[in-house]
């Protein structure tokens, strides 16, 4: 079985679409606003974004190798014919093609499949096409829908927290997204709620020639809870595709949001050819006192990823944490890490990185941590593992300490190991096949950061890594 | 019958021949000793037995009785000849960083309990059974909890290889100089463990420089091994003239 027949969400989904011809320009993003009938404010934060996303150039600091992107070649806006923008949206009136292609993604979408557990937002290209189990949330008060329906009804917030933890020109992705951003999922989480099922949002490209450019936005209000799980694929397509997200976490008084991701997109062939550029800018403000946020992320797809799940720790006693596991094989290349600033006292942060490179691939961690004058006692712990799996691939480890208050604490460990024969050969010795022994040792490796996975979460990402790694190894 | 026989065995590694038409027969509940200088191929031996990748077969069979048929493991992997109850206790066990001890012993044991067709154990059956014989090792339960060999120090390696055969119950047990880095109270432990499997369903090559061990494990048959086969075999005895005559005395 090759790599490239293993990646089981390839296919793709005939389905009549709304599409914008290719190319941005102020027309297109005119055009995205009011596809959406967005607020004047709104199109005017496009237009900013654009004007300034005009004048900046794609980052230079990391080691990848990025083919340049021409952005007039992409189209930015596309939806299957069914979806009508002007309509709350309900599942049980989808496309029959695309309940198919849920239920092919293992997403259950029909009305006697969902699973009762967990609340979804389904965003097909560039629309969320339904959001499941709303109703449960709505007796909570808990509010979960697609980022377009929020800006309809609740016009406040949206005002007041999009674009507060990522500056529309925060970065060249970033201020793209804010100029064409079509569409994602909002959440708020009233005072005191703990929410009682799991959030989730299942993003899926399908479209040729486009690109995804989501945002989410999460505001937990105070003393409240979350746990919020994101989910990605995208078909095999010999062109690479942008996915250029924003997802912005925000965290008042004793409010905690975790947040997951197992990230599959299309990694491209055995050659290198095609896959999904993944430029991802994810950040989360602990806004109040005592609150907590938490990424956590499997990234095993993407043909290459550049993400940077960061925490601001402004709330005095405030805590962060990403947790990290990152596989790259064949052609694959990975820059991933976190910023952790600490600006309120006694904040508190955590960094687990694990980065496992296979055949001719790139895994870089690159991460801040930056200790702010007022920060009095802060402290932060990290720990970034790098595992080489054959003789081709490349680990690198980029940790940037930032100190500037002398009563701070910082712990940071590192290590590359390669996965051997020896331990190979040892469990097999004790009768474990080789599928056992890889899963045992990828799953030791990897088990700090599993474990902060929701269960189910956990043993998909473990199956899901020893699918990829089996090729490598084998 | 045999238990384990081994014909005209040669192998070679990167093209260097380490074992020479080699032969072994091993009964039922037999405890045999390979001694011999250092880079002899004793364990070379035992890898080859276990079908380590690094090395190629060139000729000759590797028999283990299955069924009341002996049964070429050569062509098995390393895992099917686990299976078959081949056990290897290594000399320098690896460690696996982060995989709990307590895990990889239960899904050892219960990988071998589905080969057999016999019931799995839950972790609680599992537990019971694994520190009942911990107790016989001398080794702190604690040691569960750890990674497998994860800051061991060289005495409890060669324990937990010791608990890992204890739970196994192969047939053949190949322990690869188990006596090597233990003080006097570690090898008696370790040598108690071997000697409460001593019955006729499990025979024992001991690969060993040191009379020392045998002193605790008493073996029927002990063998000189150099430049890669076997020269002289005799019983215990020849352990104890080998430890006065050195081995020069065995090839001259």
């Amino acid at each position: 079985m090759s790599k490239n027949t293993a990646y089981k969400y390839g296919f793709s989904t005939e389905i009549a679409v709304d599409q914008v011809p290719k190319g941005l320009s102020e027309d297109v993003i005119r055009f995205i606003s009011s596809k959406k009938q967005e607020p004047g404010w709104l199109l005017e934060f496009r237009l900013n974004a654009y004007e300034k996303w005009l004048k900046m150039a794609p980052p230079k600091w990391t080691d990848l190798d990025i083919p340049p992107i021409d952005f007039q070649d992409i189209s930015y806006y596309s939806a299957p014919k069914s979806h009508d923008e002007s309509k709350p949206k309900s599942l049980d009136e989808l496309d029959p093609e695309l309940i198919k292609t849920f239920e092919r993604l293992g997403i259950p979408v029909s009305e006697q499949k969902r699973i009762s557990g967990i609340a979804m937002d389904v965003v097909f290209d560039s629309v969320s096409v339904g959001t499941i189990n709303q109703d449960l949330l709505e007796e909570h008060g808990v509010v979960f829908c697609s980022i377009t329906e929020a800006i309809k009804t609740h016009p406040e917030l949206i005002k007041k927290y999009l674009g507060s933890v990522v500056p529309a020109a925060d970065n060249y992705f970033s201020a793209l997204n804010a100029a064409v951003f079509t569409d994602g999922s909002f959440c708020y989480i009233p005072k005191g709620v703990k929410c009682p099922i799991d959030l989730s949002t299942y993003f899926r490209i399908n479209a040729q020639d486009t690109g995804q450019f989501e945002r989410t936005l999460l505001i937990a209000d105070e003393s409240s809870f979350v746990n919020y799980l994101e989910g990605c694929t995208a078909p095999q397509r010999d062109e690479n595709q942008l996915h250029a997200a924003v997802v912005e976490l925000v965290a008042l008084d004793q409010a905690e949001i975790k947040y997951s991701t197992v990230q599959n997109w299309y990694s491209g062939d055995p050659q290198g050819r095609g896959g999904i550029y993944n430029f991802v800018t994810k950040r989360g403000i602990c806004e109040g006192e005592g609150s907590k946020i938490s990424w956590t992320q499997v990234e095993s797809g993407s043909a290459i990823t550049w993400k940077y799940p960061s925490c601001i720790l402004k709330g005095n006693n405030s805590e962060g944490a990403f947790y990290s596991v990152a596989l790259t094989h064949d052609h694959m290349q990975a820059d991933t890490g976190t910023k952790m600033v600490h600006l309120g006292k006694n904040t508190k942060s955590t960094i687990i990185s694990k980065g496992i490179s296979a055949d001719s691939s790139k895994n870089s961690y690159r991460g801040l941590v930056e200790i702010h004058p007022r920060a009095t006692n802060s402290r932060n712990f990290s720990q970034c593992d790098s595992m080489l799996v054959g003789q081709k691939s490349r680990a690198s480890t980029y940790p940037y300490i930032k100190v500037k208050n002398p009563s701070s604490t910082i712990e940071h460990e590192a290590s590359t190991s390669k996965i051997n024969e020896d331990q190979l050969f040892y469990l097999q010795s004790r009768g474990l096949d080789n599928e056992q022994a890889i899963s045992m040792i990828v799953n030791g490796f990897c088990k700090d950061v599993f474990k902060e996975l929701p269960l189910e979460f956990s043993v998909e990402a473990v199956k899901l890594i020893e699918m990829k790694l089996e090729n490598s190894i084998g | 019958m045999n238990l384990f026989e081994v014909k005209n065995l040669s192998a070679t590694i990167d093209s260097l021949e380490v074992l020479k038409s080699m032969d072994l027969k091993i009964g039922p509940g037999e405890v045999h000793a390979f001694m011999g200088p250092n880079g002899s191929g004793k364990s070379t031996f035992s890898k080859v037995v276990a079908g380590h990748p690094d090395y190629e077969v060139t000729s000759g069979e590797v028999l283990i009785e299955s069924g009341f048929e002996m049964k070429n493991i050569l062509d098995l992997e390393i895992y099917e000849r686990a299976r078959e109850g081949v056990f290897l206790g290594f000399q320098y066990p690896v460690s696996l960083p982060g995989l709990s001890n307590f895990d990889f012993l239960h899904l050892a044991f219960n990988t071998q309990c589905e080969h057999q067709g016999a019931a799995v154990l839950s972790r609680d059956e599992f537990e019971t059974l694994v520190l009942a014989k911990m107790k016989t090792l001398k080794m702190d339960p604690y040691f569960l909890k750890r990674g497998v060999n994860q800051g061991f120090s060289g005495g409890e390696k060669k324990r937990n290889e010791i608990l890992q055969m204890m739970i196994l119950s192969p047939r053949l047990s190949i322990l690869d100089e188990i006596d090597s880095g233990l003080d006097v109270d570690a090898l008696q432990v370790v040598a108690a463990g071997v000697n409460s499997m001593r019955n006729c369903q499990h025979s024992v090559l001991l690969i060993t420089h040191y009379q020392r061990l045998l002193d605790y494990i008493e073996p029927d048959f002990v063998h000189i091994f150099k430049d890669g086969k076997i020269v002289k075999s005799g019983d215990a005895k020849l352990a104890l003239e080998v430890e006065t005559k050195g081995y020069d005395w065995v090839t001259r």
